[in-house]
């Protein structure tokens, strides 16, 4: 797929109205992605786009919202409403966007840095909490904004500007964490160098109702150089998950990846035994869910609320603590 | 009746008033004395149910026309071990003639459950010399020889040292009428304290219905039963009775607490999010407004950290409709990158800070005026916020309601600063009447004008229109990164120089709008005393005193504490002295070390000479209770001596 670049905004094209939406490509580009050739990012960017432009969905209604690493720049080549927030915390102000406005879409991206280490504590709260929403991980496993430290995945020796030695401990699994939590609702984890899952997961995502969690295993040419090339150049070491009720590879990919497995993604057991695997990397839908309650649907996000609900409500509280003159009947609160 | 008024604090003798005609024939032993206004302390160990029974004293005697403040006497821990010197758990109550603004100073009456709490009051100076102390009997009999001991040992000191103590057998007394006096014996001694000020016990009646309200019938019979026997216990035994005058109410009031009202303030500021974590003491307001907010279409968002609390607020707000945050001081720390990041996008946002003492884990359960330098200037680089702070709980309800105003007019951020005093504290004001102008109007979901950036900063104000997500036209990518006009990262000098020259010039637009407060007392003289939040019913009650002796002070208090209001340097320059009573932190000069060059002053004082260039002073209490307004007097007394 190849990319245009459109810098000017084009207005006239955000005032169709809603029943007669179609949106091409460049309305949802902008700007020059300063990515490193061979990020991943670029890919992600990429399917993000055709998403929008498959599904029709208006650039002035939908949010991209990010954290701060080289993933979070996301947004700001997107030509929807973004938000490039501050390291860790993407996802509470994705999700005080979501309580506030349940009528947009939100998407947010993260890194493994800022979503496994600075933002964890946010992110696990995000998966019980389950709002609608798609959250890529770009996990490159090192961190690359500031230039090659460990990071939660590196995997045990990768030698970083902070551990020179090579990295001490085993990589963290966020599948595992992430299938441990209750309330999960939908788990899938893909690689970037094969794209035409990347798009059908992302697909799966976007229209799962509730928070749709997605690990993308990306390659950093920068700082992780041939880390992924074993898997890439041996498909065996790539595991797609296929099934009836999630995905089924093309034909063109039955032919390049054999290393197949047919898994329900209803099972939640089974999810969380694949989850433990990283060599092959399962790809595919590992666990989803549509029947999770989500917490702005629970808490009745986007009633509406006119003056006249505000002034009764505040008047029959304040009846509760008022003396009136001359002895009516006073009712305070002790 | 107003020349019958004895004050009934400032005197010497606790009941110097005047013998009022016996009421009946039977009553001829006691003496009813008309008193201006009475402190009462109630203590009793954590769970007793003495802060319930102080608070429907308070109820009562607002309802029945007479000015009250309350201040809760809260141990650190929620089950402080029982009849611990520093578990007292219980209220203190307040009331007058007149309006009060302040916990005031010796209690003038105590009720304890044990003894123990008692002596804590005691030795925090909290019980005026020689006052009446009604005392729980039941310790002096205890199996256990320690308690008993401890009992006689303290009975004995308190009245060595001259006070009053009157044993009553409260549990002997309840034990008449329900099993468990531990759970009765707040309403007993309300039944007493009603004797004892004559308050109406058909209106204190309806008062224990109302507090026991959410119980079964039988439960509120019960309390009922013993509010009485307690008010014949009174009738029987005691003999001495006061009558506080009451004041003709002419419109609606309204009582409750500062955290109860910033709740309300929220709700009828038209905000639609809150979201916060669980901190002492602004967990109170959440609690209420979680409990009221629903009901008209609100949502408390009880987040998993500080930080989640405040960018998720953020989120809210850059989405829709301006929300809030409520804190107290730790979980103001661990926002303070959140609220940069709003500074910097120009999110509106309002920030509540019900502090606490610090730093730290601090005191929790204790107020102080710590918190101001932080709100001023806290984030890292130049992060232009309000700050404004509340003094009283009316202030409480309506500071609220303009901080959203503001935050929305200006895209900033807008930190009200209340403290653990007025959290807690009840004071009766006007019953706000609704306002439509108090809420925000409906987002704006309409086209942007072709051409109109994300951030087209107006030349002389500073402020630009924020776009809101749906609107078609005004996508841009909002960034905590430096930006330009149209939301793009900026890293070229001019771009970053023009977006910390807009965000700074806002607040003197806001600047020019603000009214300089009244000076309360003459506009020129000795002293002036500039103070700011909770402490003011105390200033100028001392201050009031001092001006009534004849000394040339007057105070000053500030709303506004970034940016300050015009005129306040020129007021300061009418006045020898300046100085600011705040409950912060500043050295003495009375210390070895301390001198003019190293001195580290109280916040308000501060920030008032590097503003004005005036030497002002300072004088602060960080004795984790509000400021006494005779502390205060004694203190400014001083200072007017230095002034010639």
């Amino acid at each position: 797929m190849t990319i245009s670049f459109d810098p000017t905004p084009s207005f006239a094209q955000c005032l169709l109205g809603p029943t007669d939406e179609h949106h091409e490509l460049d309305e949802y580009q902008t700007g020059i992605p300063r990515w490193c050739n061979g990020c991943g990012d670029n890919g992600i960017l990429a399917a993000m786009q055709r998403l929008c432009r498959d599904y029709d969905l208006s650039p002035e209604r939908t949010v991209f919202v990010s954290g701060i690493g080289c993933s979070s720049r996301l947004p700001h080549y997107m030509k929807t409403y973004g938000f490039h927030g501050l390291h860790g915390r993407a996802l509470p102000i994705a999700e005080g966007i979501k309580m506030s406005r349940p009528d947009l879409p939100v998407f947010v991206s993260t890194g493994d840095g800022d979503c496994l280490s600075i933002g964890a504590g946010h992110w696990m709260h995000a998966i019980r909490y389950n709002m609608d929403m798609t959250v890529l991980l770009h996990d490159n496993a090192i961190y690359g904004l500031t230039k090659k430290q460990a990071s939660p995945t590196s995997p045990m020796g990768t030698k970083s500007n902070t551990t020179p030695k090579g990295s001490y401990l085993e990589a963290f699994n966020p599948l595992q964490a992430a299938l441990g939590i209750e309330g999960v609702s939908f788990i899938a984890q893909m690689v970037d160098w094969v794209p035409e899952m990347l798009y059908d997961i992302l697909q799966a995502a976007y229209r799962h109702r509730g928070f749709s969690f997605v690990r993308i295993i990306q390659r950093c040419p920068e700082f992780m150089p041939g880390f992924f090339d074993p898997y890439m150049n041996d498909p065996e070491r790539v595991q797609i998950l296929t099934h009836p009720n999630a995905l089924t590879p093309s034909a063109n990919m039955n032919k390049v990846y054999r290393n197949q497995l047919v898994h329900d993604p209803s099972n939640l057991d089974r999810a969380r035994e694949i989850a433990s695997s990283s060599d092959p990397i399962p790809v595919g839908i590992l666990y989803q869910n549509p029947d999770v309650p989500r917490l702005e649907v629970i808490r009745g996000a986007g009633r509406v609320r006119t003056a006249e609900t505000v002034q009764k409500g505040l008047d029959s509280e304040l009846d509760k603590f008022t003396i009136w003159p001359d002895a009516e009947p006073a009712l305070v609160e002790a | 009746m107003s020349e019958l008024l004895v004050n009934g604090t400032a005197g010497a003798a606790v009941d110097g008033g005047l013998d009022l005609e016996p009421l009946t024939g039977d009553r001829a032993s006691k003496r009813v004395t008309i008193v201006d206004e009475q402190i009462i302390e109630i203590v009793s160990d954590s769970g007793e149910g003495a802060q319930r029974c102080g608070q429907a004293l308070a109820a009562l005697a607002a309802r029945s026309g007479r000015g009250i403040w309350t201040v809760e006497i809260i141990p650190a821990e929620i089950q402080p071990p029982a009849r611990s010197i520093a578990g007292g758990s219980g209220n203190r109550v307040r009331m007058g003639s007149h309006p009060i603004s302040n916990g005031g100073d010796e209690a003038d009456l105590a009720v304890a459950f044990n003894e123990q709490v008692l002596l804590g009051r005691e030795r925090e100076g909290e019980l005026k010399p020689g006052c009446r102390i009604l005392l729980e009997s039941m310790w002096r009999t205890d199996r256990n020889p320690i308690t008993a001991r401890e009992y006689l040992l303290t009975y004995d000191e308190l009245v060595a040292k001259g006070y009053n103590v009157i044993e009553v057998p409260m549990e002997a007394e309840c034990r008449k009428l329900v099993s468990d006096p531990r759970r009765g014996k707040n309403m007993f001694v309300l039944g007493i304290l009603c004797n004892v000020y004559t308050l109406d016990l058909a209106l204190a009646r309806e008062q224990v219905a109302l507090t026991f309200g959410k119980k079964d019938q039988k439960v509120i019979d019960t309390n009922v039963l013993l509010l009485e026997a307690g008010w014949s216990w009174a009738e029987a035994n005691l003999d001495f009775q006061f009558e506080i005058p009451t004041m003709r109410l002419t419109e609606p009031q309204v009582v409750f607490n500062g955290n109860i009202a910033i709740a309300l303030g929220v709700l009828a500021s038209g905000m639609e999010i809150c979201a916060m974590y669980p901190i002492t003491p602004a967990t109170s307001a959440s609690h209420y407004l979680s409990e009221i907010f629903e009901k008209t279409g609100g949502i408390v968002h009880q987040a998993e950290d500080e930080i989640a609390a405040a960018t998720f607020a953020i989120g809210a707000s850059y989405a829709g409709k301006c929300a809030v945050t409520i804190t107290s001081g730790p979980g103001y720390s661990l926002k303070q990158e959140a609220l940069g990041l709003a500074v910097m996008a120009e999110i509106p946002l309002v920030v509540v800070n019900v502090q606490r003492g610090g730093p730290s884990t601090g005191q929790p359960t204790k107020p102080e005026q710590g918190d101001l330098m932080t709100s001023i200037f806290g984030s890292h680089g130049d992060a232009p916020k309000v700050v404004m702070a509340a003094s009283t709980i009316e202030d409480c309800f309506y500071s609220i309601i303009t901080a959203r105003k503001i935050a929305e007019t200006f895209n900033c951020v807008v930190v009200v600063l209340t403290d653990g005093s007025l959290a807690t504290a009840q004071q009766p004001f006007p019953r706000p009447s609704f306002s439509e102008d108090w809420l925000a109007p409906p987002i704006d979901q309409s086209p942007v004008p072709v051409g109109a950036k994300a951030y087209d900063w107006d030349g002389t104000t500073g402020l630009m229109k924020r776009f809101i997500p749906g609107q078609p036209g005004g996508m841009h990518t909002l960034t905590g990164l430096a930006h330009d006009r149209a939301s793009k990262v900026a890293y070229d000098p001019a771009s970053n120089e023009a977006g910390l020259r807009n965000r700074s010039l806002k607040l003197a637009a806001l600047q020019k709008t603000l009214r300089c407060p009244d000076v309360h007392g003459d506009p020129d003289g000795d002293l002036l005393v500039v103070g700011w939040g909770s402490t003011r019913g105390a200033i100028e009650e001392a201050v009031d005193g001092l001006r009534a002796d004849g000394k040339r002070i007057s105070s000053l208090h500030l709303r506004f504490l970034n940016p300050m209001p015009s005129g306040i340097g020129d007021i300061m320059k009418r006045f020898k002295k300046v100085m600011t009573v705040e409950s912060n932190w500043s050295d003495s000069l009375d210390e070895d070390l301390i001198d003019e060059e190293n001195r580290r002053y109280s916040a308000l004082a501060m920030l008032l000479r590097a503003k004005y260039l005036v030497d002002v002073d300072c004088w602060t209490e960080v004795r984790s209770r509000p400021i006494k307004p005779g502390v205060v007097r004694a203190a400014l007394s001083a200072a007017l001596e230095k002034v010639s």
